[in-house]
């Protein structure tokens, strides 16, 4: 089993940092989501297939490529969320976390029972941009292109999510918001605005997941599902609402099953849980989360 | 007198409603259509299939005689203990006389063992296991649309025969996938190629990357895709995206449905050879009975495993109407292989001893898109492998029913 050769596991080394792109855009969603709203936002999953679905319609329908997918797919779906938000979580403010939970996990069976509907569960199919397509050959693998693009694009949104947050004045009141909200909204600030913005940004953020995975995996009602359970262990590992911890466990999680696959293949969906396990028996707020 | 004559009139439509209830268990013939709605498998059975049973039960005006037919449906999520809780249901308090379709081999031999048990019919479509009709066979079964055997023998031969001498498996991780591993291996070493590797994934993986780069590492001609449903279809995406097949390997998609072909476009899939053992647009036929189905399925044209369904519930019905009883699973069953197979979608055909189906099989390409006409135009034939030569011999495939017989 250890005879696998240096070269391949360089290559797998990498196929797991860009599937933990993946689960690092999806994660800070989620993870920003919880810190700063206290909401489990269990439908991310179903958002992402959502933001796959729109650059697909707008493929279908308008005529309109990958590129203006890139950017109008989040602000679609970033407005649905605002409606989400608006008409429902924010009857569930000063409940349990579970109320949100619930609601949130209607609202994946009603979307992905409705696009199972109407488009079956295999799923349409999606063309690679042109200017992505083929790669480039390396000495130890075959690296296509539009994988380097996937990789750098979700680092550089996760760097400038978590510059946002820490950096700038909207990230100080945010968290500011988060700590006590009567105290902020009584310097003037319109905390039930601030909490829209980021619902928006966080749904917003897993639509620009979903466009990504859309010409690589299929744009199907069902993708969301296959991914959230391991992004929620991503995000519980790295401590529900660290920005930074579901950054740095999703790429690190990835690279993991990357080498699971490598040596024992048929645990790979398994081995994420298992750590989950033994960072919650250890540390039960998570690697990078704040102890209680 | 007239008193006498009055009486044994009664007397007699007495005893006729009474043999007419005693032929027909429950004074229904109930078909439950078991299968996955909303999984990885529902566009390949799914509600297409209830669709197609449907169309049979209609075909014959609805009842047998007097007794109406009815149809159920429910969803087995691919998980054996549900698949098997929902048999016994049905069996035990709803009045089920035969189950058909169940995709997932697993969920599939689970449920052929109540049925065995209930002594009740199992038309299997879905399952893709050859254990079905081998070492796991049960008087009760007739495994119908295609098999892990039938497949391997056909689409893996064409790949030898085409010089694919090396291969390297990617197989999912459960019975069928194992079964179709297995039984491929065996046609292939027997023609004269060599296996170099495999892994076996777990069902529903979305990333297959890491798998392609392993068989991409292993330096093997043919790539042999043993799984299913969007498993298959993200691992083709995979190995067009990773120039799998532009360095000279070829992928052999040992098991690929109309629907996956349809998911993947003609761009990513063009090339692939496969099997299947029907296709819509074989001849007028096929494709008149195909645009009636469209019409009940949303414009989708049915699959193998959809197909196998209305044929064999068209030949179950058939059985019942020789017979003039439901009440014993195993009877009906004897009935069904006694009768030759005669439908729209198969042709002339019939059932073996261990409740093999037996029908041709075609060697398909799939299109390139200058070639497709159409949303549903998607194949084309290369050759037919008559059923004799398809299937699995008789002798070989260790069901105790065959040995017993001898």
């Amino acid at each position: 089993m250890l005879a696998v050769p240096v070269q391949a596991l360089f290559g797998q080394l990498l196929i797991g940092l860009i599937n933990g792109s993946f689960y690092a855009l999806l994660s800070l969603g989620l993870a920003i989501i919880f810190g700063l709203l206290n909401v489990i936002n269990f439908c991310h999953g179903a958002l992402y297939m959502l933001g796959a679905f729109v650059a697909w319609f707008l493929l279908d329908k308008a005529g309109l490529g990958y590129w203006p997918a890139l950017l109008l797919a989040p602000i679609i779906v970033g407005a649905f969320g605002i409606l989400i938000e608006r008409l429902f979580l924010r009857r569930l403010v000063g409940l349990d976390p579970l109320y949100g939970l619930l609601l949130t996990f209607g609202i994946v069976l009603f979307l992905q029972g409705l696009f199972s509907n109407w488009f079956g569960s295999s799923g349409m199919p999606y063309e690679m941009p042109k200017q992505l397509q083929g790669g480039q050959a390396l000495p130890f693998m075959f690296l296509p292109n539009y994988r380097v693009w996937v990789v750098g694009v979700s680092a550089v949104v996760c760097l400038g999510v978590w510059a946002v947050i820490e950096r700038t004045r909207l990230g100080s009141r945010l968290r500011a918001a988060t700590e006590n909200a009567p105290l902020v909204g009584a310097f003037g600030i319109d905390v039930p605005r601030l909490v829209t913005i980021t619902y928006a940004l966080g749904v917003a953020l897993a639509a620009l997941a979903g466009v990504l995975a859309a010409p690589i995996y299929r744009v199907s009602p069902l993708m969301g599902a296959d991914l959230i359970v391991v992004v929620f262990a991503v995000v519980v590992i790295g401590g529900m609402g660290s920005i930074l911890g579901s950054i740095v466990t999703g790429f690190g999680l990835g690279v993991l099953e990357g080498l699971t696959k490598v040596f024992y293949p048929e645990a790979s969906n398994t081995v994420i849980f298992a750590v989950m396990a033994v960072v919650l028996l250890v540390r039960p707020a998570g690697l990078f989360g704040r102890q209680a | 007198m007239k008193k006498l004559a009055a009486a044994t009139f009664v007397f007699a439509t007495i005893a006729l409603t009474a043999t007419a209830r005693a032929d027909f268990s429950d004074g229904v013939i109930k078909i439950g259509v078991l299968n996955d709605a909303s999984g990885l498998y529902a566009d390949l059975a799914g509600k297409g299939s209830l669709a197609a049973a449907q169309m049979a039960v209609d075909e014959v005006g609805g009842k047998i005689g007097k007794t109406p037919i009815e149809l159920v449906y429910a969803d087995h999520q691919n998980k054996p203990d549900i698949g098997s809780g929902i048999a016994r249901q049905w069996f035990d308090s709803d009045h089920v006389d035969a189950i058909v379709d169940v995709p997932t081999s697993s969920v599939a031999l689970a449920v052929s063992q109540v049925v065995k048990e209930k002594n009740k019919v199992f038309l299997a479509n879905g399952p893709g296991t050859s254990d079905l009709t081998g070492k796991a066979c049960s008087p009760n079964t007739v495994h119908w649309a295609y098999d892990t055997f039938a497949l391997g023998n056909v689409t893996g031969k064409a790949e030898v025969e085409a010089g694919g001498k090396t291969w390297f498996f990617l197989t999912a991780d459960y019975a069928f996938g194992q079964a179709l591993e297995r039984d491929t291996t065996k046609v292939v070493v027997a023609a004269g190629g060599k296996i170099l590797g495999g892994v076996k994934h777990p069902l529903n993986t979305s990333d297959f990357s890491s798998f392609l780069l392993q068989a991409q590492a292993s330096g093997a001609q043919v790539v042999g895709l043993a799984n299913a449903g969007g498993d298959t279809i993200n691992s083709i995406k995979a190995a067009h995206e990773f120039g799998l097949t532009k360095s000279g390997q070829k992928l052999a998609g040992l098991l690929v449905f109309l629907t996956d072909i349809h998911s993947l476009g003609l761009e990513t899939a063009q090339g692939l050879l496969l099997s299947e053992s029907f296709y819509w647009d074989r001849d007028a036929k096929t494709r008149a009975w195909s645009k009636k189905f469209a019409e009940k399925n949303g414009g989708k044209m049915p699959t193998m495993v959809q197909a196998g369904v209305y044929a064999s519930v068209v030949h179950y019905l058939k059985a019942l109407k020789e017979l003039k009883s439901d009440a014993d699973g195993k009877a009906v069953v004897d009935e069904m292989k006694k009768l030759p197979t005669d439908d729209v979608l198969f042709g002339k055909g019939s059932i073996r001893a261990d409740g093999r189906k037996i029908h041709s099989f075609y060697l398909y390409e799939v299109k390139k898109p200058a070639e497709s006409k159409g949303e549903w135009d998607l194949y084309k034939l290369v050759k037919e492998v008559p059923g004799d030569q398809a299937f699995r011999p008789l002798s070989e495939g260790g069901c105790s029913m065959v040995s017993a017989a001898k």
